[in-house]
């Protein structure tokens, strides 16, 4: 049985190894990004629009309105990347009602390099939205003692990130084979449903962690009515 | 009993002790949480949208502990980096 599809090997040439990891991350961004230009291809403003039209426009909005409820007042800014992150880790949950395939994201690389992506964002959008100085003042805060925990939290929450996201797709298929040895016919397939409803608020709740911790470090959520914005695990 | 069993046993038993305990305190956690937010959205229905979303995020945050337990639990019966070497060892003395 394997753990991760990082030992599922397509194809090997001495060090380079093509992995199921590897082969469905690019089938995925291949749907998605031939899949958005088909759509955008022909756009209208009008009344008349094609359905599929319709279907982006509703996941736009939607993911610009979450944004937006987590207190980052320009989400426009901040959409192209939390947005793929959602739109990645939806895809590849969302693709497992297709027979044979295994989602890229129950790799724990997969799930590190995503985690890595907002380790490295998060101070970028925090510099330009309040300066260099004014973000690594916010390292200082409320003290000058808090600094070396809040450092600890930068590299703790994002192996919290990647080892959630990663543990939840990794047991999702790994009961779902597990049960498929010893109830075979109906279980299992009650267990995909599941799994999907768990790939997509995982995918959520990543898209709104990163959100939230660049809400933090840009410091546009003052509003205190938010208080999953201080958490930092 | 040779200490490749002993590796194997104790693999075995403390995969099924770290999920076991490790899911008790999340499962307690989750219990509160949901029950607090349940009586949150009775008393405000008009602040459901933000009670749902920091429920999720919280339960999200809760269950993640429960995970890290299972991922042992996990590596310690399919990838277990002791026994790998306790039998590379043993085929190693056996082929000399």
């Amino acid at each position: 049985m394997r753990l991760t599809p990082d030992a599922w090997i397509f194809w090997q040439y001495g060090f380079f190894k093509l992995n199921a990891t590897i082969v469905f991350t690019w089938a995925l961004m291949t749907v998605l990004v031939l899949g958005a230009a088909l759509i955008t291809r022909r756009l209208s403003t009008g009344h008349q629009r094609s359905r599929w039209q319709n279907l982006l426009e509703i996941v736009v909005t939607a993911i610009v309105g979450q944004i937006k409820d987590v207190g980052l007042q320009q989400p426009l800014r901040y959409l192209s990347f939390l947005g793929t992150l959602f739109l990645f880790i939806a895809a590849a949950a969302l693709a497992t009602v297709i027979p044979g395939y295994e989602p890229p994201t129950a790799s724990l690389s997969t799930t590190v390099a995503l985690a890595l992506c907002v380790l490295v964002a998060v101070p970028l959008f925090g510099i330009w939205g309040q300066g260099l100085v004014g973000y690594l003042k916010s390292y200082m805060q409320p003290t000058p003692i808090m600094l070396p925990f809040n450092l600890i939290s930068e590299v703790s929450r994002t192996l919290a990130l990647a080892v959630r996201l990663f543990g939840n797709m990794m047991s999702g298929a790994m009961i779902i084979a597990i049960l498929l040895s010893i109830t075979p016919f109906v279980f299992p397939i009650l267990m995909t449903v599941l799994g999907l409803l768990t790939g997509m608020v995982q995918a959520y709740i990543f898209t709104i962690l990163a959100a939230v911790y660049i809400a933090a470090a840009t410091r546009t959520s003052k509003a205190a009515n938010n208080p999953s914005s201080t958490s930092d695990t | 009993m040779d200490s490749l069993t002993w590796i194997a046993v104790t693999s075995i038993v403390m995969a099924g002790l770290t999920t076991g305990f490790g899911t008790m305190g999340p499962a307690l956690a989750e219990g509160r949480a949901v029950a607090t937010a349940l009586s949150s959205l009775a008393q405000q229905p008009d602040a459901s949208a933000t009670i749902t979303r920091t429920l999720f995020v919280g339960l999200a945050m809760i269950e993640s502990t429960a995970i890290y337990c299972f991922v042992v639990s996990m590596i310690l019966i399919f990838a277990n980096p002791f026994w790998n070497a306790a039998v590379t060892a043993a085929t190693q003395a056996a082929g000399k």
